[in-house]
């Protein structure tokens, strides 16, 4: 569920890196209030440790197919949420920059959904509430499945938003949440399975260790409001210094009706405001339905709700497109390629 | 394990290319640039796309990093991205225009494009990795502001991932040798493994805590510094980043196209 930059607007990916940036600063500034050395180390291992567990691979039960260990929620049993953030991100961060999974400028909406949702919400809601003060087992297990789901549940359900908010896939809404949610709910249950059993194995063996993280987390109260607030200006912030770059760009749906318009000057800046002329037109039924009748003679109604939505564009100058694109990959290539040649003499 | 050859990007990252001596700031935010102008295009566009492949073979050409390997790389990560976006041409079926008799659906357009971001994207963040190092990355971020204490994880985990790698292949070589290399193990035998893992990382981190403890060690981390070329970095950003804007506004390729197909007819 890794997000790629490829399916994300920069307005998007800007405001959910600003947002990320500020959760990190803010649990950086309460994992140091504890002042503990022995816990860098830890967190630097159990980083560690989340990504030598996904080289352990299990055979999830009825499908065949494999999975592996998520973390935020171990993680914030045994580190407590701020400290389990840090990690979250940080292995998000490697997974991004060596493994090419998600990118850089989604590496804020990444963090955001699998490490937020686990450690802020699911861990002090869900899990702290479940499994309470006492130890046990059945407590521990029902609170780790229960908040894996819920993390798992609220992280694509992000996802969604942000492919949704960034326009670049066609993807309905109500299609890509049937879609997201039920495979989701069948990984958030076994990742809290497999989640519970190896703190149970862990409590079993060594019970001071998940002691010890909770301990440390009792004066860790997660101030919500806080956190929401830095959230939204920090999304604000971002939104308003992008949106001039965004606004620059017409997206899929300024594009198409632009095109509705009938002309074709992409260079005219004031694409938006032809569109809103040209929907304005078609909204107003009468007065302009001769004139428009007159422009589409030849086409079927049928055709021209297609028209309405998604114009015919002058072929001539896709195929320009094409040809120069192909053009200039060839330049590329061919730049790329004597580079390479040259370093090699 | 594939995915997991770590131990060879951290080779390439020491390599020493002119790429690898320039101010590592210089590269983070040249790609950086390079992602969003990339990701700002409309969602239909192909051909203004085009020229940015310029960057990421720049880059691998003159940083010796090897072609194969970011395509590889970049081959097992695609199915995300290939997976959201092939519901384009599916849902998307309005026909665009038209090359020869064939028409092409806005989709398969948007399609094409979403792979080509992903392409230019994904390797462009590969390529800043592997002539810059994860070290030299981390402290740059630092040197922007992100808090120490985050910058201390990141370095930590670095070091002790290539350690766990080990400890957890070893676990994976001895559970298939002793069955018969079967499928990975199911649920009941992974909550051990698992456990055992977490109980040896944390045996492990106790002893190399207590390791730097012996050594000093009061918090901070001081990795070694890679000396950079001058100005020169700066150069190459402010290069990149005016190439990145021009080609931002105006869609070169298609000037081109026009051209080409002025001339022919």
């Amino acid at each position: 569920m890794h997000m790629a930059d490829a399916l994300i607007s920069s307005t998007v990916g800007c405001a959910f890196l600003a947002a990320s940036a500020g959760l990190i600063a803010y649990s950086c500034k309460k994992v140091n209030e504890k002042e503990d050395d022995r816990k860098i180390p830890l967190m630097g291992v159990l980083g560690a440790f989340i990504f030598s567990a996904q080289m352990l691979n299990f055979t999830i039960p009825a499908t065949g197919s494999s999975g592996h260990l998520g973390g935020g929620m171990i993680l914030s049993i045994l580190l407590g949420p701020y400290a389990a953030f840090l990690v979250m991100a940080s292995v998000l961060i490697v997974q991004a920059l060596f493994f090419a999974d998600g990118g850089l400028l989604s590496l804020g909406c990444n963090i955001f959904n699998l490490g937020f949702f686990p450690c802020f919400i699911a861990y002090p809601l869900i899990y702290r509430v479940i499994a309470g003060s006492r130890y046990e087992k059945w407590r521990i297990t029902l609170g780790a499945v229960l908040a894996g789901i819920a993390a798992l549940q609220l992280g694509a359900f992000s996802v969604v938003l942000q492919v949704l908010f960034s326009g670049i896939s066609e993807l309905p809404f109500k299609t890509f949440v049937l879609l997201m949610q039920p495979i989701h709910l069948g990984i958030g249950l076994v990742e809290g399975i497999v989640t519970s059993g190896v703190v149970l194995f862990v409590f079993n063996l060594r019970p001071e260790l998940i002691d010890a993280g909770r301990e440390s987390l009792a004066m860790n109260k997660i101030n919500i409001k806080k956190v929401v607030l830095s959230l939204l200006l920090a999304a604000a912030v971002s939104g308003g210094v992008l949106s001039w770059f965004a606004s620059r760009n017409p997206d899929g749906l300024e594009w198409s009706m632009f095109k509705t318009s009938g002309k074709e000057e992409l260079e005219s800046s004031e694409g938006v405001h032809k569109a809103m002329l040209s929907l304005q037109k078609k909204t107003v039924v009468l007065p302009d339905y001769g004139f428009k009748k007159a422009e589409q003679t030849q086409e079927e109604s049928v055709e021209h709700k297609n028209a309405a939505k998604w114009p015919a564009v002058d072929a001539g100058i896709s195929v320009s497109g094409l040809v120069g694109g192909s053009i200039t990959l060839i330049l590329a290539g061919i730049t790329g390629w004597v580079l390479v040649k040259k370093r090699r003499i | 394990m594939e995915r997991f050859d770590l131990g060879y990007m951290d080779k390439i990252s020491t390599g020493n290319s002119p790429l690898h001596r320039l101010d590592p700031g210089a590269k983070v935010i040249a790609t950086f640039v390079f992602i969003i102008t990339v990701v700002s295009f409309d969602r239909y566009e192909i051909s203004a796309l085009t020229p940015f492949f310029l960057y990421p073979l720049f880059m691998a050409a003159i940083g010796n990093v090897p072609f194969g390997y970011i395509l590889r790389k970049l081959l097992a990560v695609s199915p995300f991205a290939v997976f959201i976006g092939i519901f384009n041409p599916i849902i998307d079926r309005n026909i665009l225009f038209y090359v020869g008799s064939l028409g092409i659906s806005g989709g398969w357009v948007s399609f094409v494009s979403i792979f080509m971001r992903f392409i230019l994207t994904v390797s462009a963040s590969l390529l800043l990795v592997a002539v810059t190092g994860f070290n030299s990355i981390c402290m740059t971020l630092e040197k922007y502001g992100m808090p120490r204490v985050f910058i201390v994880q990141l370095l930590f985990m670095y070091r002790y991932m290539f350690v766990l790698a080990d400890e957890s292949q070893k676990m994976v070589r001895a559970r298939s040798v002793r069955s018969f290399a079967s499928r990975p193990p199911g649920l009941i035998m992974f909550v051990p493994l698992a456990g055992q893992l977490l109980l040896r990382t944390l045996d492990r981190a106790e002893c190399v805590y207590r390791a730097m403890v012996c050594r000093g060690f009061n918090g901070q981390v001081y990795p070694a510094k890679r000396p950079v070329s001058g100005q020169s970095g700066w150069f190459f950003a402010a290069a990149w980043i005016i190439f990145f804007v021009i080609f931002r506004i105006y869609n070169i390729p298609f000037l081109a196209g026009s051209v080409v197909m002025g001339v022919f007819k």
